[in-house]
């Protein structure tokens, strides 16, 4: 009990000195309804951090962190539509129905819900971010970088965010090195220290010399810090958590995005639509290299962050194999966004079956 | 016996012949009484207006018809699983494991509803109803029988068995119930209305599954205090073996208990799925059949009681979201709010079993 004390102690203190220096506020009001504690250092977190820069842009914001899945999410929705706010955020798959349920019955407040597919009323957008943008620079690192040629990997469900992420970093890391091997734990959680530190170990048992991630906790990079191998942050900079260990993170930057839809509702130039963002729009940031990537390493992934913004590199790039062998993108062909929002397959060189 | 201010000899604290009656439903209140103090006092401390927080805390989320309707929503479940509770918390069976029964409660009744997801009738709702229930007593028997014929700790099995059921959840949702068109999301198809519980009022969403909590109620009081079984729980909590002496049959009594808890827990799950959620998913719950442990104790086992312990639990929820709303105090107090009523509760219990007497100094 005492730890959720401190963090209300914390937070609130956080909060009265956001309130002393924001300035004169604009009349659009914005609201964030948040599956975890703002101090999760993952997805929550960041959401946050791009909270913060719409205050800082001069709206005032309001914000509900810790709201379950179950039948709550709902009247926080409803509770935040009726109280003065013109546009809500609301930050986690499992918001979706209720999400557009609520949209139906405020038609004038604008509504945003992050990951989802259902844009069921005229005031409901969607957003997401390319992550597997991000995915293909640390495959690139990682399949320059290993010794074991065995790269452990912790995902946490088998929905196609996450498979794509795993086909697109097997594939840049075969790109440089044909012979590596990606090892998959499901750990069934987005936020779970526990079980994520365990899925880590078991990796590392099965020779993994590089982990990537693709859940929220830090406990991944700090067990690998300990073993001594490397590994990638998720979803913010992780680096101060496992200095030696992390390589690099991939940061969900969702800040500009943010700004732009509070200011647009502002405008009156708010329109339904489907965002899906990249390291091009700047909604997937790579974090800074570490000094442990050798000078080439790090050229060419500096050189490839830039192809992937402009678009002239695509991750997903033919020819690509399924774990089969059977032909799932031409050569000279890349898979286009329709394919990849349904990924349900592992390319070849990716370990295991995905769970049924 | 023992003295405080020992040399002045102020106040003494004296053991009661038999449990004040009067202050055993007055520290109920005493607890709620403590709990807005010391809440006001922590708000104070954190740099907010303690009374302004405490209005929002636990007058505005009601104020309205919609923010009383969430209310009793909110209670529905709460108030079910702890009449369930009661019966095994008065025989002295620690079903701590409610959470799970309803978990898997919602799961039997679930997989029934999806089973006619593209179906409507009237006969699907008692189906899935009845499901409901009895997924939520076939997960009770398992700490009941390893109870009764192997000896084994039923704090430790029902508890455990809370994660098992929610991994059996999660299993299903993401794998052989997930929705066709979902694009393998964690989810369920939405159930078809026929299997849903009726909406009391349009545009609130109170649904029939309160109900199901009044009759609980009423079938309570009537066993608790009407019956030769509520007799004999009665006097198997006050002493196991006097109860022996009296040669009622403990093992029946046992897994009886554990049925009936299970069963109101089971429904609680069917409440929340088929009323509000309208589908499986991974989070049905949040954790509604642990905190129906504080409200069983803080409502004193007593069917009344509970209502309201179950009513002031629930405000507990909705101030916490309000208050994060509109004063920016981080939702999480609720939880502190209920540790609160239950700590304060434990702590005034003392005063049932001793009476504190001021005999002046002697100096």
């Amino acid at each position: 009990m005492h730890k959720i004390f401190i963090r209300s102690l914390v937070s609130s203190l956080v909060f009265l000195f956001t309130l002393t220096v924001s300035a004169v506020a604009k009349d659009v009001k914005a609201a964030f309804v948040y599956i975890g504690p703002t101090g999760d250092h993952g997805w929550t977190y960041q959401h946050d951090v791009g909270r913060k820069a719409v205050e800082a842009a001069g709206y005032k914001t309001t914000y509900v962190e810790g709201v379950p899945e179950s039948a709550d999410a709902e009247r926080v929705l409803r509770q935040l539509a009726n109280s003065g706010h013109d546009i809500i955020f609301t930050t986690s798959f499992g918001y979706m129905n209720p999400t557009n349920k609520v949209a139906k019955e405020f038609p004038k407040v604008k509504f945003e819900h992050a990951t989802g597919y259902k844009r069921e009323h005229s005031n409901v957008s969607t957003y997401a971010a390319r992550f597997y943008e991000g995915r293909t620079i640390l495959g690139t690192i990682a399949g320059s970088m290993t010794k074991s040629n065995v790269i452990g990997y912790v995902a946490s469900f088998p929905i196609p965010e996450v498979i794509r992420g795993i086909n697109s970093f097997t594939l840049a890391a075969q790109k440089v090195n044909p012979n590596i091997k990606t090892k998959i734990v499901w750990a069934f959680t987005w936020y779970d220290p526990g079980k994520e530190a365990e899925a880590a170990k078991a990796l590392i048992d099965q020779g993994a010399d590089i982990i990537a991630q693709h859940t929220d906790s830090t406990a991944i990079v700090q067990i690998a810090e300990k073993a001594g191998i490397f590994a990638f942050g998720q979803a913010s900079d992780m680096d101060k958590f496992a200095p030696k260990a992390v390589l690099t993170s991939v940061e969900n930057n969702w800040g500009p995005y943010y700004v732009d839809r509070v200011k647009a509702v502002d405008n009156g130039t708010w329109n339904q639509k489907d965002t899906w963002h990249g390291i091009g729009d700047g909604m997937v940031v790579i974090s800074d290299l570490d000094s442990a990537i050798p000078a080439d390493v790090r050229a060419k992934v500096n050189q490839l962050e830039k192809d992937l913004a402009s678009g002239k590199v695509h991750s997903f790039t033919g020819p690509i194999y399924d774990q089969k062998g059977n032909l799932m993108v031409a050569e000279g062909k890349t898979a286009d966004d329709g394919m990849l929002a349904g990924m349900m397959t592992y390319v070849k060189g990716v370990e295991g079956d995905i769970p049924k | 016996m023992e003295y405080l201010w020992e040399e002045e000899k102020l106040i003494k604290i004296v053991k009661r012949d038999q449990p004040s009656r009067t202050i055993f439903f007055l520290t109920p209140v005493l607890a709620i009484f403590l709990t807005l103090v010391a809440g006001g006092l922590i708000f104070y401390i954190l740099g907010f207006k303690p009374f302004e927080s405490l209005k929002f805390f636990f007058i505005v989320p009601i104020a309205d018809m919609y923010g009383f309707s969430e209310l009793l929503l909110k209670a529905t479940p709460l108030c079910l699983i702890a009449i369930g509770l009661s019966f095994c918390f008065k025989s002295n069976n620690w079903n701590i494991g409610a959470e799970g029964q309803l978990t898997f409660g919602a799961i039997v009744s679930g997989g029934v509803a999806l089973l006619f997801y593209d179906q409507e009738g009237f006969y699907i709702l008692p189906i899935v109803i009845l499901a409901g229930a009895i997924g939520g007593m076939l997960y009770a028997s398992i700490p009941a029988i390893l109870k009764t014929y192997f000896n084994t700790n039923e704090i430790l099995v029902s508890l455990m068995l809370v994660y098992v059921s929610k991994l059996i959840l999660d299993y299903l949702v993401v794998g052989p119930w997930s929705n066709p068109e979902g694009f393998n999301f964690p989810e369920t198809r939405q159930f078809s209305d026929s299997a849903r519980l009726p909406l009391l009022v349009e545009g609130l969403r109170i649904h029939a599954g309160i109900f199901l909590a009044l009759a609980a109620v009423v079938i309570s009081w009537f066993i608790f205090d009407k019956t030769y079984l509520g007799f004999q729980m009665k006097v198997s909590g006050f002493s196991l073996k006097t109860a022996k002496y009296a040669g009622y049959k403990g093992k029946k009594m046992i897994i009886l208990v554990f049925l009936i808890s299970g069963a109101c827990a089971g429904l609680a799950g069917v409440g929340e799925i088929t009323g509000p959620i309208g589908q499986l998913h991974r989070e049905v719950s949040p954790d509604y059949g642990f905190t129906a442990i504080i409200v069983a104790f803080l409502g004193r086992l007593n069917p009344v009681g509970i209502i309201f312990a179950s009513l002031v639990v629930a405000i507990t929820y909705l101030g916490a979201e309000t208050a994060q709303i509109f004063m920016q105090i981080p939702k999480y107090t609720g939880q502190v709010f209920q540790g609160m009523i239950l700590f304060f509760l434990l702590a005034s219990d003392y005063l049932l079993f001793f009476k504190i007497k001021f005999i002046g100094s002697k100096k």
